[in-house]
């Protein structure tokens, strides 16, 4: 038996040493960018120290008796089997220690829900399987989605650095501002998470949670939804671009440009060439999810759009389900998350696309007036 | 244990198969019926395996119960035996309590935070964002999203027919006590007469709640599909209905148990089994009226 | 005094009969404790085969071979036959085999219930692992189906999952109440409530606490059945519900679920230590009373698996203060193993082996147990691999360990045999090398930011996720070397005394190995 023990610790040992000799595996929590991160990361290593000093006393002293009154060694057992005394202190002494670490936690949980006195605040959407951010007294919003190719994923391609956690439009806000998030979601939970914030949300459709955060440093900071939300819950990454006031201040103004000029789009006179191009974009960023990039789904959750009835038949029924989505599945309601651009152009892409040539175009304003005569 | 006496235990049994298959049977056709029909498939072949199931389990019941009250009449059980029997009676009901209360907690949980939230107050205040124009009342009678569950008209109030059916219920444990009484005391007419009369009440409460729920859905559009209101609402007196169906048909079989002459002076478990279990119905019932129709 | 009623032929009462009738019809509650046993294994080795499948997804970045959809049915079908198939039933047999031994009853208090509700299990898992094979999938919602994923957007298979979780319920509930009035109504004459051994002390509690939840998971599946299939809006805040709601129920389930899933191996462990300790169990009465506080206080704290749902900031603090308290009861069993081995005379056959491993490694899974009940903290921890690391460091070095040392602790009384102590020290050594390899690692994982439930993950994840899988299949495959000792043991071996163990003490080593197809049909004497 000894000599098994002996075998086992020399491949634990040399397994735990390799382990370290690699060089930076992240290994702890890390302390994060806000005051609110730094209170957890110290409650964190306070309640960790804790426990591995009850640890190497508790089983300090199992050993010791492993060691020392071992039967193969002669040792004669003792009789005792109550103690009063011991069993009073070791019931009071863990009850003080854990009034000392709850002392801290509540003044740090106290603090996180004071989302009083924001500067900014955000409305954040989840999606299955993307984020929407709704700058509320602004008055613009936008989506964002994973933007790791699919063929990372599959291992058809290098992995990038950033493979799983980067996005085409992350999230900005303004270094040194309080911000308050909003969140809720459209379908089922997700829950937002950065942990350089400290910031963890559970989003629930119907509801809104509060959470804020007061970012000091600039940077680029990543995070993942962290409920489980289906199929695509991994591909759902948060990044957050914390930028200096001024440059804030200009973006903002940039996006406002930018809805507006999205709004005189729909008047243009658009090509079936030109629909096409950007309905491929479109739909490669917010329907290839489910629908494949090829259009053949994944029946019988996610139906085929190659061939499908709708998508070569009636033009209305095909704008009903992307417009209005369908309630009760995985199909939302479009009509609020793409602009009239995109909805038409999406639905030009699928109806020409794949061999549905069916030659139809939809237009930025037959959209328009779809969604206004409701 | 001093009066530690012979202790009974059965040979083989084929009963505990039986049941199995018959529950496994029964319940994956309920599933495959409410799936298909969810697919607007034909439902045909589940309905006729749902039968089979529930023949089994009919047959199941009268087998099984009928083993054990041969072995009761014919002595084998003891008085440690009966106490098995209490035991193994009195914590299923606390475990039908239990199911009561997660019905109870979800109306409460909706009734003092969700609904407020919803309607913009307190911690999750700001979802009222969400809901324009939803006003939070209890009685839920408009819903954050009418569309998607349009709300019942109004509700039904408790001093009509709930009230009648409280006296019904309450009445009916009084009749109960005072059969077991008779039966203490081995006035067998007696004890048929005020079973009879449990029976009556029971049934009287059963067609009057069949009227109020043919109300809610025919001209208060109340129904399970109105919203929070209706949903509890019909959840927990709808169960309730259903285990006073169940006790009913306890109480009916024993008084045919007595017509035949079972039960002695001190031995007749089966029969307090059946008392319990319809004293813990009405005490529920009296938990519905004063937490769903009154409050 | 007394004695079992003679109905019927004598040849029946010396042993079982044939066949497969044997087992289908049995009212023995040996019998159906092997019953139990041999399906919880079964089980563990499905659930087994899909936590294998989850980490050979998860060996390396990228997807390689399961589509994301599957890995969750795999997660799902992992957690929930893991808990209800392995744990629950393997605990469920080593009570019907040893209360009735252990109390010094003829068998358990209701027979053919008994029976019955083993026969449920088979039943339910059947149409649990049907849904694998039907249109849409298995369950895919974690083994906690948080509403609406699982209403609303689960698949149709859902149903089927909800009669299913039923099904297991009434046979939890009966298996429970036979519990009960067993221990309460069957005790020899003379076995005191505070002479009862530890075992039949935690399967009492343990029993009271699936008679209170079971009824609340079904009540629970109930609501989620309602919501699909007749249009009520219990989780749907645009009719008036929440989908919150669903998560308080659930946990109110929940939370006293998993120590369902460890009292009973307190139990098994706190005659094991002192048998190989030789030396009394030290603390005898505040063990029960821990047990005792245990139980009651994981009725108030469900909502720390909840902490970032946005509940009020007051019911967050109480919860986590409710949480913390657990730590205290639990703290005083630990100490209370430790000061029993404390100059004993210890010698280490496996089933100490495995008691020894169990007080160590579920300790620190009680102590990231403690870190995740600190609410701020758990912010950062919550959905991560580090609650993945607590949960396998208290369940399987916990409640699975403590079921192997309970196997090895009393397979000479079932079967009469010894086991083979070489083949079963290194069972014991490889297990405890790969469960540590494979969970240990998903510490690090989850403070460095890893969420669970994905079949897919960031490069800096990488190495841990390697050393983890590693581990899981030595740990995996080391499973079917227990499978062989057990079979090597019910066919032969070095024939097993009355009580093989020299430090163990109790009624159920007064009878022969292995214990006759009928014990204690005079009630022993207890004094
Ligand atoms: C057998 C099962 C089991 C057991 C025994 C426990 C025991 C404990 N668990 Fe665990 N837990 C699970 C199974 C279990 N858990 C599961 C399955 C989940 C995840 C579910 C899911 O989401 O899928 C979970 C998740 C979980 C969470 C939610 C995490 C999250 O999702 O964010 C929390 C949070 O508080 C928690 C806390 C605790 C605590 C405080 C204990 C305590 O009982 C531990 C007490 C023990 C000790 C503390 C060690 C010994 C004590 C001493 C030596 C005394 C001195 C010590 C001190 C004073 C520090 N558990
Ligand atoms: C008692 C409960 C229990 C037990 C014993 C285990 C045992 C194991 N679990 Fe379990 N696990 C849970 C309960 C349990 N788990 C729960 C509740 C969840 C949460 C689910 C959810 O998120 O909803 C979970 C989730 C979970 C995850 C996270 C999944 C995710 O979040 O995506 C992982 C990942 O590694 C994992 C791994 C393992 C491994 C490797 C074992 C091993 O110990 C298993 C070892 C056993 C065998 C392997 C079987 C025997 C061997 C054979 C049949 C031979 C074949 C062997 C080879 C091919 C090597 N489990
Ligand atoms: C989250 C998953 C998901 C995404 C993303 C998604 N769909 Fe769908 N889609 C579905 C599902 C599920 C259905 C089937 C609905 C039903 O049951 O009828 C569907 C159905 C459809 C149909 C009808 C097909 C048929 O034959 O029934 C069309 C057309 C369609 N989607 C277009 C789109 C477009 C355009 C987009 C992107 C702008 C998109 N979908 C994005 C899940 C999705
Ligand atoms: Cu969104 Cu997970
Ligand atoms: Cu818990």
């Amino acid at each position: 038996m000894r000599v098994h023990a002996k075998r086992a610790g020399a491949l634990v040992g040399g397994l735990l040493f390799s382990a370290w000799s690699f060089a930076d595996w992240t290994m702890n929590m890390t302390p994060g960018v806000t005051g609110t991160s730094n209170s957890i990361f110290s409650l964190h290593m306070t309640i960790l120290w804790i426990c591995v000093v009850i640890g190497v006393v508790v089983f300090g002293v199992m050993f010791w008796s492993i060691f020392a009154h071992r039967k193969s060694q002669g040792y004669k057992p003792a009789n005792f089997h109550e103690n009063t005394v011991v069993e009073v202190l070791w019931t009071i002494i863990p009850l003080a220690i854990l009034v000392a670490m709850a002392i801290p936690a509540t003044a740090t949980l106290v603090d996180m829900y004071d989302t009083s006195e924001s500067e900014v605040d955000i409305k954040i959407t989840g999606y299955q399987w993307k984020w929407q951010y709704e700058y509320l007294d602004e008055e613009f919003g936008y989506f964002s989605n994973l933007a790791t190719p699919r063929d990372q994923i599959n291992n058809r391609q290098e992995k990038g650095e950033n493979y799983l956690l980067e996005v085409d439009n992350p999230l900005i806000v303004p270094v040194g501002k309080k911000v308050r998030l909003l969140l809720t979601a459209n379908d089922v939970i997700h829950s937002w998470w950065v942990p350089d914030f400290g910031v963890k949300k559970d989003a629930i459709p119907g509801f809104i949670n509060e959470a804020w955060t007061r970012v000091d440093k600039p940077g680029i900071y990543r995070g993942q939804c962290t409920e489980l939300c289906g199929k695509d819950h991994g591909f759902m990454p948060i990044v957050v671009k914390a930028v200096p006031e001024e440059e804030y201040n200009t973006w903002v103004a940039e996006q406002k440009a930018a809805a507006e000029k999205e709004r005189e789009l729909t008047q243009k006179d658009w090509t079936l060439a030109e629909l096409m191009e950007r309905g491929e974009k479109a739909y490669q960023t917010s329907c290839a999810a489910c629908h494949q990039p090829d259009g053949s789904g994944a029946p019988p959750a996610f139906p085929a759009l190659k061939g499908s009835p709708i998508a070569t038949g009636d033009i209305a029924a095909h704008m009903d389900i992307v417009v209005h989505g369908k309630s009760g599945t995985a199909m939302q309601a479009f009509g609020s998350q793409l602009s009239e651009v995109d909805l038409a152009a999406v639905i030009t892409f699928e109806r020409n696309a794949w061999g549905n040539n069916t030659g139809d175009m939809v237009t930025p304003k037959q959209i328009f007036d779809y969604k206004n005569q409701q | 244990m001093a009066d530690q006496q012979t202790y009974y235990v059965p040979e083989q049994s084929k009963w505990p198969i039986v049941a199995t298959v018959g529950l496994g049977v029964t319940l994956y056709s309920v599933a495959s019926i409410m799936v298909k029909s969810g697919q607007g498939e034909s439902t045909t072949g589940a309905w006729v395996t749902f039968f089979i199931g529930a023949l089994i389990m009919a047959y199941m019941l009268f087998g099984w119960f009928g083993n054990v009250i041969r072995e009761s009449r014919s002595g084998l059980y003891s008085p440690q035996m009966d106490r098995s029997f209490r035991w193994g009676m009195s914590w299923f009901i606390f475990s039908e309590v239990m199911f009561f209360a997660a019905f109870f907690g979800a109306l409460f949980y909706v009734r003092v935070f969700a609904v407020p939230w919803l309607g913009g107050e307190g911690d999750r205040g700001s979802s009222a964002m969400l809901w324009d124009g939803f006003q939070a009342t209890w009685p839920l009678i408009n819903n954050p999203n009418p569309e998607a569950y349009p709300a019942p008209e109004s509700v039904i109030g408790p001093w009509g027919l709930p009230l009648v059916n409280t006296i019904l219920l309450v009445t009916s444990s009084f009749t109960i006590t005072v059969a077991h009484h008779a039966l203490k005391a081995g006035h067998r007419k007696k004890i048929k007469i005020w079973m009879a009369a449990t029976i009556a009440l029971a049934l009287g409460f059963l067609i009057l709640q069949a009227e109020e729920y043919m109300h809610a859905y025919q001209e208060l559009n109340l129904t399970l599909e109105s919203g929070i209101y209706g949903s509890t609402f019909f959840m927990l007196t709808g169960f309730h209905g259903a285990h006073v169906t169940l006790g009913t048909l306890m109480l009916v079989i024993m008084l045919i148990r007595v017509s035949k002459g079972h039960f002695t002076a001190d031995q007749h478990f089966g029969f307090e089994a059946a008392a319990w279990y319809w004293h813990f119905v009405d005490v529920v019932w009296l938990g519905l009226f004063v937490f769903v129709y009154i409050i | 005094m007394s004695a079992v009623a003679d109905t019927h032929t004598q040849e029946h009462h010396h042993g079982p009969a044939r066949g497969i009738s044997r087992w289908l019809l049995t009212t023995n509650h040996k019998d159906i404790g092997t019953m139990y046993l041999v399906f919880s294994f079964t089980m563990f080795l499905l659930g087994g085969c899909m936590a294998m499948v989850i980490r050979a997804e998860l060996f390396q970045p990228g997807l390689q071979i399961v589509q994301p959809e599957f890995f969750n049915q795999m997660t799902t079908m992992h957690g929930l036959i893991m808990v209800f198939g392995a744990v629950m039933p393997a605990f469920v047999g080593l009570a019907n085999w040893m209360l009735p031994l252990m109390i010094g009853a003829p068998d358990m208090a209701l027979p053919r219930m008994n029976n019955w509700s083993f026969w449920l299990l088979p039943c339910a898992f059947l149409i649990l692992v049907s849904t694998l094979f039907m249109e849409g999938g298995a369950p895919n919602f974690g083994w906690t189906f948080y509403a609406p994923l699982s209403t609303t957007y689960g698949p149709p298979s859902t149903t089927f999952f909800i009669f299913a979780v039923h099904i297991m319920g009434i046979s939890s509930i009966m298996g429970a109440i036979n519990v009960i009035a067993t221990i309460l109504n069957l005790r020899a004459p003379g076995m005191t409530l505070m002479k009862m051994p530890l075992f039949v002390w935690t399967w009492l509690i343990t029993a009271f606490l699936l008679i209170a939840v079971m009824p609340v998971l079904a009540g629970v599946v109930t609501m989620m059945l309602m919501d699909i299939n007749f249009g009520t809006s219990f989780f749907d805040a645009s009719g008036g519900g929440d989908p919150v709601l669903f998560q308080h129920v659930f946990w109110f389930f929940g939370h006293p679920e998993v120590y369902i899933m460890i009292l009973p191996a307190f139990g098994a462990v706190s005659h094991i230590i002192p048998a190989f300790s030789r030396k009394p169990l030290f603390g005898y009465a505040s063990m029960v009373y821990a047990v005792g506080a245990i139980a009651l206080l994981s009725f108030i704290v469900w909502a720390h698996h909840m902490f970032t749902v946005g509940i009020p900031v007051a019911g967050q603090l109480f919860f986590m203060y409710a949480t913390m308290l657990i730590a205290v009861p639990t703290g005083v069993k630990v100490f209370n193993w430790v000061a029993t081995m404390f100059r004993g005379s210890l010698s280490f056959e496996a089933p100490m082996l495995f008691a020894v491993a169990f007080v160590i490694l579920f300790t620190i899974g009680g102590f990231s147990g403690l870190m995740l009940a600190i609410a701020p903290s758990d912010f950062q921890y919550h959905d991560t691999y580090f609650v993945v690391a607590h949960f396998h460091y208290v369940l399987v070095p916990g409640a699975i360990f403590g079921i192997f040392a309970s196997a090895y602790f009393w397979l000479p009384k079932w079967t009469g045999h010894m086991y083979d102590e070489t083949l079963a020290k290194t069972h014991f050594w490889l297990s405890f090398i790969g469960m540590n390899l494979a969970f240990f690692p998903m510490h690090f994982l989850g403070l460095a930011g890893m969420p669970r439930r994905i079949p897919d993950y960031a490069l800096q994840f990488a190495d841990f996720n390697m050393v983890s899988s590693v581990g899981a299949f030595m740990f995996g495959a080391t499973q079917l070397l227990f499978l062989f000792i057990v079979v090597k043991c019910v066919r032969g071996g070095k024939a097993a005394a009355a009580k093989p163990w020299d430090g163990a003490e109790g009624l159920e080593w007064t009878v022969p190995s292995p214990a006759p197809y009928h014990t204690f049909a005079t009630p022993p004497e207890v004094k």
